[in-house]
């Protein structure tokens, strides 16, 4: 089993044609999605990928009955593109895009939680349900089908940790990239909830890194809700230096909030495993596992 | 981003938030000439430098005389200027602010700042002016008062009243509180600030309620947008091999360790930071190369880590997705064989065409420490630096 997203999906591409569109469109394919079509403003009525191209995604939407949607547009695009699917009554929208203002993500964000469309990023790798179908970039390869659920702020640290799993034949119902923004659309909490129903997912790798409190948010769930698979967890940036955005936008120590020793600490004392090391990741689950 | 103080006001200002009349200066005699335009009998001389804690650390003095504003720009510009924000190495000063004084009758504090948990802005004052807010906020939380602004409204006029009300403002007090607190916002917004911070707002005499100090920093990701923010930024407050790296869409944070790390992706470049911490040794710096590490990328990030004399051996640490291991080795290839790199360099390639990428090096006729993993990278390239 999985979460969000399976074989059954009917995703469409958001600047379909456009170079990343195109190219993670080609892939995702490739992985076995199921990419009914995709939008580009002034392009409907072409086909790209074999595919048909549409104006608007009300307009792919009645076509194809698509029921999700990944968007690769720049940045002063995504929150229009973001905003469209979900009023297009999309169910799940994901987006890749990096670098959109945490003043759009405040309205955009507002929007969407006035409709049933569940927001994914922005400034994410996206979906996979490995052997399945993928909404994203991540390279599709280095998942494998099993039982642990992945939620994650990283995009690059994601891969290394499925691979560590894969590596020790541990395979993944689903891994979710929320994104590294400060303003995202699904929390550490929305997707944890998703994984203590899905039948399919024994346990959870959750990465989280340094900059706000959704780590700390996430342990008090758990902790409340009697969150009862196991939960290896990873905090990124320890050894970073307060005050500087250590590359993604939601990533920083700010007047001596969001520490990676605060949320190590808030997640241990929830009863989660916490390694300090990010080569421990995989092993530290296969641990998990064996108890 | 950040902005010097004078650079905040002529913000405020131009979006109708009251500010002492003030003239920026860069020597002792634009100093002189700025306070004489301003006139009155009693000025300001303030340090421009993007750090808090100036007044304590001597950067913000009082003149009653002309003589005063020259003896004092003379003696503040120039000066290493050290805060509890600067580090102990000071900030040397090149601007000042020269401004008329105030009379002042009470002092709050006022800020705006993007409250994460609740997924919205966060209009804060207190009555504690003067005071580090983080102080105030740990020891007597209930002196903060906040309102949430509405995404389709912001700040409405009942929030600003609540506020103002809060502070104990009355009658013109009041009325001109409603309006500082409405224009803050609006410039807030208008320029997609991160923060700003009024510390101390002041009521002044006459019941203006005006911004004595000023602090905005700016959301990254909305530059595009605010061209004439561009302008404003001061590249003497950073460090230039940091310029340099943003000039190529790179993220170099320089740290203090000597061991030097280049990988892609943010997130595993904090936690390869993380890992040289863990195997015994620091880390240099935090430099994600980003998704195309090809020998042009990597040649830049090894140029930037080597700025740094401090560094004794540098880690690459690539996870080929989209990007191919092999391509990221002849990248490296590329980059070495032209350039002269003296300490080691260990590899950790893993994801896509891992292996050809291996063979790749093991061929080159140039040195690398090849490592099998994440952790056998770090303590390779720990040792490498202790031993180097």
């Amino acid at each position: 089993m999985s979460i969000l997203l399976n074989r059954d999906t009917r995703v469409i591409v958001q600047g379909f044609t456009g170079k990343e569109g195109s190219f993670h469109g080609g892939q995702m394919i490739a992985y076995g999605t199921n990419v009914v079509g995709g939008v580009t403003p002034g392009k409907g009525r072409q086909t790209h990928l074999d595919l048909p191209v549409f104006n608007t995604v009300a307009e792919a939407v009645n076509e194809t009955d698509a029921n999700a949607s990944v968007i690769f547009v720049p940045p002063p695009f995504g929150p229009d593109a973001i905003m469209e699917a979900a009023y297009a009554g999309v169910e799940l929208v994901v987006c890749i895009t990096e670098g959109i203002p945490a003043a759009d993500m405040v309205k955009v964000k507002n929007f969407v939680r006035k409709t049933d469309t569940r927001m994914i990023g922005p400034n994410c790798p996206g979906i996979i349900s490995p052997g399945k179908a993928k909404i994203g970039i991540m390279p599709g390869f280095i998942h494998q089908e099993g039982p642990i659920g992945v939620i994650s702020r990283s995009g690059t640290l994601t891969y290394e940790a499925v691979y560590q799993l894969t590596e020790l034949n541990i395979g993944q119902s689903t891994c979710v990239g929320i994104g590294g923004d400060p303003i995202i659309g699904c929390t550490f909490i929305d997707l944890l909830s998703l994984f203590a129903e899905d039948d399919g997912t024994d346990g959870v790798v959750l990465i989280g890194e340094i900059g706000g409190s959704a780590e700390e948010e996430a342990a008090a769930w758990m902790q409340e809700s009697g969150f009862n698979k196991p939960v290896v967890a990873f905090i990124a940036g320890q050894t970073a230096p307060p005050g500087r955005r250590m590359g993604h936008a939601g990533a920083i120590i700010d007047g001596g909030k969001g520490t990676a020793e605060d949320k190590m600490t808030a997640l241990r004392n929830a009863g989660i495993s916490v390694v300090a090391s990010p080569a421990d990741i995989g092993i530290a689950m296969q641990q998990q596992l064996e108890n | 981003m950040k902005i010097h103080e004078y650079q905040a006001k002529e913000i405020l200002r131009q979006n109708s938030v009251p500010v002492p009349a003030g003239i920026p200066a860069f020597s002792v005699d634009e100093a002189v000439i700025a306070a004489e335009a301003i006139g009155g009998d009693l000025w300001m001389v303030k340090a421009q430098i993007h750090a808090g804690g100036r007044g304590k650390g001597g950067g913000v003095k009082i003149a009653k005389t002309m003589e005063e504003v020259r003896k004092l720009a003379d003696q503040i510009l120039g000066m290493k200027l050290v805060t509890h924000q600067t580090g102990p190495e000071g900030k040397e000063v090149n601007r000042l602010l020269i401004e008329e004084g105030v009379d002042i009758a009470k002092e709050f504090y006022a800020g705006i700042v993007l409250d994460r948990s609740k997924e919205n802005f966060v209009f804060m004052v207190s009555t504690e002016g003067g005071v580090e807010i983080e102080k105030v906020a740990a020891e007597t939380p209930e002196k903060i008062i906040k309102v949430w602004i509405y995404p389709e409204f912001g700040l409405t006029t009942f929030q600003a009243r609540q506020l103002a009300f809060a502070l104990g403002l009355d009658d013109d007090q009041l009325k001109n509180g409603v309006k500082t607190f409405m224009a803050l916002w609006k410039a807030f917004d208008n320029y997609d600030c991160s923060l700003a911070e009024i510390n101390p707002l002041v009521v002044t005499g006459d019941g203006q309620v005006m911004a004595l100090d000023a602090k905005m920093n700016f959301d990254d990701n909305g530059l595009y947008r605010h061209n004439d923010l561009a302008e404003m930024r001061d590249t003497s407050e950073e460090l230039p091999s940091e310029t340099d790296a943003a000039s190529y869409q790179l993220n170099y944070i320089k740290l203090d360790g000597n061991v030097g790390c280049m990988v892609n992706g943010a997130g595993l470049a904090m936690a390869t930071m993380d890992i040289i911490k863990l195997s015994g040794g620091e880390p240099a710096n935090f430099l994600d190369v980003g998704g195309v590490a090809n020998s042009e990328t990597v040649s830049r990030g090894f140029k930037l880590i080597l700025t740094d004399p401090n560094v004794k051996s540098i880690l690459i640490n690539i996870f080929g997705g989209i990007v191919r291991c092999d391509r990221v080795a002849q990248g490296v290839v590329d980059a070495l064989s032209t350039m002269d790199v003296k300490v080691s360099v260990v590899v950790r390639l893993e994801g896509t065409n891992a292996k050809e990428a291996v063979t790749l090096l093991e061929e080159s006729p140039l040195e690398f420490i090849i490592a099998t993993s994440l952790k056998d990278g770090a303590e390779k390239a720990v040792e490498a630096a202790t031993q180097g």
